[in-house]
């Protein structure tokens, strides 16, 4: 079977204000199978995000092919959800507005549509809050409403960008468990990308190191920890501290380049 | 208040000693006797008829140029926001005639369509569809883009982009486009009156100014201000319905 996302050499180049080129991402190959949660990590602007755009159908690649279920994109699928880095709710939307977009774009009638988004949001905690704009909601809550309007269209590939790393550390655990457990009864596959490497290892089944920018796969990594999967618990098991030696070995080379480049470059 | 009974002593002084020392009410007109002539025209009517129809004819102007003005603005300024060919095309054309000094256009409106109110809404028309047009355009150039990813992701069409994330996200710019619309759309609509009507509060102070009765001028523009004023506050209201999505500053009922 093919995987369920699959990008082949692919290379993504974007044209600066100057007018050249600047490569973001160089000759990357990545396979995610299907109901597959895959975590990519790498430092700041090495191109995680431009990696979910070509997958999501938002962005073309430059060279290459992107794939999800086998088939070619060549626009955006109506089988991907997409949590994005920043707030991406619409503001003038009621959290009940905001949760129900997804179907009401999809045909569905407005009252069914309702009906389905109040579920959604109950699942994600938010019960009680239906009539509030997003400018109500702490940081937390609106991403929880993102996620719920996400999930309502039941993508069978989901893409999130950093979706938790605004959060404090409490409220952050408890949306991964949180996470962990909406993922466990859809088993979409997922690209989770993150920059917190405890994070991806807490809930991924596989690990992806990419490159300081232009980004290309450094390692991959299985995470062989069992599941259902305590977030707040699970560091501390000593399989867990091994595999992030492991990866760490790696990152650590890739975030020191990125970091001496920042420093030159503000200098 | 200060400023007022300056005037008014001023002009009273002067009146006294008649040596030009302080405010010439010849050419300045004073308080009192700006209501007087309120309280005249309200009594008897002005000399183009009840001082109720020149306001209402203003008002009917200004009213259909602000409206009419706003469709039109909005419809070009997302049109030509949305579509990069439409800009490319129109965008010259637009510059050049926004370039043009505006209200000489109101002569040639009254020789072209004459006496009555359309000359002045033209006129109207005209001041406000730049404002509005402008803002609109540049409200949909300024949409968060990752606003758009998001509803493409969640499987809006062109249309649903424009209706529920373009149109919103630039009613911020139009609104707030529309306080200063409505004062050009009052200014088209009297200087329309100004250049030549039959009714209006333009003319009043045409009339006003041709018969050298500064405080008939002064009267017209106190009538004009209460006007302005009154609908700023109608917009405003109308405002907070429309985008009460908004924070209001540090009243936000939000939770940390
Ligand atoms: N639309 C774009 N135009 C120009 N450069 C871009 C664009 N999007 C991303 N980049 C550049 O590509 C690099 C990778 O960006 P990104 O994928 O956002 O990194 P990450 O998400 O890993 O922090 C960055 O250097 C960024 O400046
Ligand atoms: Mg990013």
């Amino acid at each position: 079977m093919a995987p369920a996302i699959e990008l082949r050499h692919v290379t993504k180049r974007f044209l600066t204000p100057s007018g050249t080129a600047y490569t973001a991402l160089r000759d990357l190959d990545l396979a995610v199978q299907d109901g597959e949660f895959c975590a990519v990590v790498g430092p700041t602007g090495c191109g995680k995000s431009t990696t979910l755009a070509l997958i999501s159908g938002l962005e073309p690649p430059s060279e290459g092919e992107v794939f999800v279920g086998g088939a070619p994109v060549r626009s955006v699928g109506r089988d991907v959800g997409y949590v994005f880095q920043v707030d991406a709710v619409f503001p003038w939307k009621s959290v009940l507005d905001n949760v129900a977009t997804g179907p009401r774009f999809r045909g569905v009638e407005r009252r069914a549509a309702e009906d389905l988004a109040r579920d959604w949001i109950k699942r994600v905690g938010l019960s009680g809050f239906e009539r509030y704009y997003p400018h109500q909601l702490s940081g937390g809550m609106r991403k929880r409403a993102a996620l719920a309007q996400t999930l309502i269209n039941e993508p069978r590939i989901l893409l999130m960008d950093e979706p938790f790393s605004a959060l404090d550390v409490q409220t952050r655990t408890l949306m991964e468990n949180e996470l962990l457990q909406l993922w466990s009864t859809t088993r979409a596959s997922v690209v989770f990308v993150t920059h917190d490497l405890e994070e991806a290892i807490a809930l991924a089944d596989r690990v992806v190191v990419i490159t300081a920018g232009p980004g290309t796969v450094k390692g991959v990594y299985r995470v062989d920890l069992p599941r259902p999967r305590n977030v707040a618990e699970i560091r501390f098991q000593p399989e867990f501290s091994r595999i992030y030696q492991e990866i760490w070995n790696d990152l650590r080379d890739e975030v020191l380049v990125s970091y001496e480049r920042s420093k030159r470059s503000v200098s | 208040m200060l400023v007022l009974g300056t005037w008014e002593i001023g002009t009273t002084v002067d009146a006294a000693h008649k040596d030009g020392l302080f405010i010439d009410p010849f050419f300045y007109g004073r308080p009192s006797g700006i209501a007087s002539q309120l309280w005249t025209w309200i009594q008897n009517g002005t000399a183009q008829g009840p001082l109720w129809l020149q306001i209402a004819t203003t008002l009917e102007e200004a009213f259909l140029g602000f409206l009419i003005g706003v469709i039109l603005g909005v419809v070009f300024g997302v049109a030509l926001g949305r579509v990069r060919l439409l800009s490319d095309v129109f965008a010259p054309y637009i510059k050049a005639f926004n370039a043009m000094p505006r209200v000489v256009l109101g002569s040639i409106f009254i020789i072209t369509i004459g006496y009555g109110i359309w000359s002045k809404v033209a006129l109207a028309v005209v001041l406000v569809f730049f404002v509005v047009f402008f803002n609109a355009f540049q409200g949909v150039r300024e949409v968060d883009r990752v606003l758009i990813a998001n509803a493409r992701i969640l499987g809006a069409s062109e249309r649903q982009l424009s209706t529920h994330v373009i149109l919103p996200s630039a009613l911020s710019w139009i609104l707030a486009s529309l306080h200063t619309s409505f004062g050009f759309a009052l200014v088209g609509a009297v200087v329309g009156e100004y250049l030549g009507a039959i009714h209006g509060i333009g003319l009043i102070i045409a009339t006003a100014q041709a018969t050298f009765n500064p405080n008939g001028v002064f009267a017209a523009m106190f009538i004009l201000a209460l006007v302005a004023l009154t609908a700023e506050v109608a917009l405003t209201s109308l405002e907070g319905r429309l985008i009460k999505w908004r924070p209001n500053g540090i009243n936000t009922d939000g939770l940390i």
